[in-house]
């Protein structure tokens, strides 16, 4: 056994929470649960709320309304050392002071433990992220990275039921954070800990979460697993900020079932219609998208929509293209390798199937908070 | 010419570390004066004026009173400036700029006023030519080293460890005794040692509130050298020149070996 010893996760749910910073509103009337023993990321732009949030969770600020329990018991007015919850910093937060032996068995020392037990309970902390050789470093010997590797141990070696961490790879490079990714996600399965993780970035919300909730404006736009967020977004903001997507605008039209969208001169067909009245728009995510010559390999059925290439990026893996449609509107898309070639300048039809693209009510916040 | 710049700058700070240290060193050879006199040359040479500061009650009794005083003060002045500091850092940033000009308004009234001052209360309160009266006094002058000294400390200090000691379980005190005191040590610590030597060589007020009965070493160097020409001053400059060189050098060893880790 190397990490410290499998606990229970423990539960969160928030109900009707809001923080409010004298007249600015930053968390609006939410409702989140979380799974004893979760992966949920708190994904969104910079002051969407998510990292108000977990403030709240971890008891650094208080709500100003509703009600928030951790592990089926209420922690309102419970000061955050109380909470006896395991929180990982973006400036990873280590007691510049303290080796990193001390850093790890400060939380121990605090809750009595001593000696033998201490000495072996850190060791297993070390071991567990890897960095038992450093135990008697200073902080500021080491790198980043393993500096964040050190404050994960230190956030779990208290063997706490909840984990929080606030951007902790954010300050790092690629490489280092694609790796530490798989190292946090490997410590989540041996631990069964409920870890709440905050990120601005979507692919690494993808890689780590089994939820996630999609914040935008103080509010929660959607809650689910990456594949339902992506295949089905429930907004548009949430369609656009996972994931590569277009957006199609046009004069909309329902007939029957149906729903038909005139852009420029050419007309597309959604095989459903939305509730309500809402201005529909279109979302194309860039693999469910073909690249065609003017009209070839028409396929009955089909949504085709004619542009020039503005852009033919190799990726190895296949191409991605940018298609400059006729009203002006640039569409991505990915073509898998083998794939036909073109080259900029070529008129091409992007075509897809009327199930292939994700109908949704415009929302012209959604442009706005992305840029 | 770069290098004909650079000797150039090298001499004139030469010329001015002599012109700042001279009055200083200039002491050390009269305090071996073999004649009871202040001339400079001094003449001849005996320790004579040494056996006296350490024999002669005047001079140890002053010594000591001086020494209690300022050690009091350190404590309690390094004590308030600090929690001082803390409310100046913490508060809102207008009311913190607003009290930091408040509190160190000692350090920018002219001694003389203060003295008077003090005095005027002091004769009321029957606090001249106590230690008590001293200390009181001396703290209100040291405390405004204090608060700048660890107020600079507090302003690089990183808060959020503040913020993750909690979460590791840490109540508000143990957090300040455990993280934010170790790291503001430093500061704290030059704190203390303005303290202490702003009370040690005060002279202007306790010229003011002293009597017979309690002088302080500043008080005792003043008297004697204006009733009679003793050498026995240049000794006690002397020491105390040799005492704090001491302390400034081994402060200086400790930041290194700090800063080198």
């Amino acid at each position: 056994m190397h990490a410290p010893q499998r606990s229970a996760g423990a539960a969160i749910e928030i109900r009707k929470a809001s923080k409010r910073y004298g007249a600015f509103t930053a968390l609006n009337d939410i409702d989140l649960h979380i799974r004893p023993g979760e992966f949920m990321t708190l994904l969104g732009p910079s002051g969407s709320g998510k990292t108000t949030t977990l403030n709240l969770i971890a008891g650094f600020t208080d709500i100003s309304s509703g009600t928030l329990e951790i592990g089926g018991k209420s922690v309102t007015g419970l000061p955050s050392h109380k909470r006896n919850i395991g929180v990982v910093f973006q400036h990873y937060a280590l007691f510049p002071h303290m080796t990193v032996g001390k850093n790890v068995a400060y939380p121990l020392a605090l809750r009595g433990i001593k000696g033998d037990d201490r000495e072996k309970r850190v060791k297993r902390a070390l071991d567990m992220v890897k960095m038992a050789d450093f135990a008697h470093r200073y902080p500021n010997e080491l790198s980043g990275g393993q500096q964040q590797r050190v404050a994960l141990a230190r956030a779990l070696v208290f063997d706490p039921p909840l984990l929080l961490m606030d951007e902790p790879l954010g300050a790092l490079d690629k490489k280092l954070r694609e790796w530490l990714q798989l190292e946090i996600k490997r410590i989540h399965r041996e631990l069964g800990t409920t870890f709440v993780y905050v990120t601005h970035d979507q692919e690494e919300a993808l890689v780590l979460s089994d939820r996630i909730a999609v914040f935008n404006g103080g509010r929660i736009e959607q809650i689910g697993t990456g594949r339902e967020l992506y295949d089905s977004p429930a907004t548009l903001f949430v369609g656009r900020f996972i994931g590569e997507s277009t957006v199609l605008r046009g004069s909309a039209e329902v007939s029957g079932d149906e729903t038909v969208m005139t852009i420029g001169e050419q007309k597309v067909v959604a095989n459903r219609r939305l509730a309500g009245d809402a201005r529909p728009v279109i979302l194309l995510r860039p693999e469910r998208v073909a690249l065609k010559r003017p009209g070839a390999d028409v396929v009955p059925g089909e949504n085709r929509l004619t542009g020039t290439i503005a852009e033919a990026i190799y990726l190895g893996s296949g191409s991605k293209y940018e298609v400059r449609l006729a009203d002006g509107t640039v569409a991505v898309v990915r073509s898998p390798l083998g794939a036909a070639d073109f080259g900029i300048g070529d008129t091409v039809d992007i075509a897809f199937l009327p199930s292939d693209l994700i109908l949704l009510p415009d929302d012209a916040s959604a442009d706005v908070t992305l840029t | 010419m770069p290098s004909f710049s650079r000797i150039f700058l090298g001499l004139f700070c030469l010329l001015v570390a002599i012109l700042l240290l001279a009055p200083t060193l200039v002491v050390i050879p009269m305090s071996f004066n073999g004649n009871k006199s202040l001339a400079f040359p001094p003449v001849g040479f005996s320790w004579q004026w040494y056996e006296n500061f350490f024999s002669n009650p005047d001079w140890t009794t002053s010594f000591s009173n001086s020494l209690i005083v300022a050690l009091i003060v350190a404590v309690v002045a390094t004590v308030i400036g600090t929690l001082a500091a803390f409310g100046v850092t913490r508060a809102a940033a207008r009311t913190g700029g607003l009290l930091r000009a408040l509190l160190i308004t000692p350090m920018v009234v002219p001694g003389v006023v203060l003295a008077i001052g003090i005095y005027a209360v002091y004769l009321d309160t029957h606090l001249v030519g106590t230690v008590t009266g001293f200390v009181l006094a001396h703290t209100m002058l040291a405390i405004p080293f204090v608060l700048i000294a660890v107020q600079a400390s507090l302003e690089v200090f990183d808060r959020r460890l503040e913020t993750a000691a909690s979460s590791l379980g840490a109540g508000r005190l143990t957090v300040f005794r455990t993280v934010t005191l170790p790291l503001i040590l430093p500061g704290v610590l030059s704190g203390a040692l303005f303290a202490f030597i702003t009370s040690f060589d005060e002279i202007i007020v306790a010229l003011f509130i002293t009597s017979p009965y309690l002088k302080t070493l500043p008080v005792q160097i003043y008297s004697s050298i204006t009733r009679d020409a003793d050498p026995t001053v240049a000794a006690v400059g002397t020491l105390l020149f040799i005492a704090t060189s001491l302390i400034i050098i081994a402060g200086l060893l400790l930041g290194m070996r700090r800063g080198r880790t």
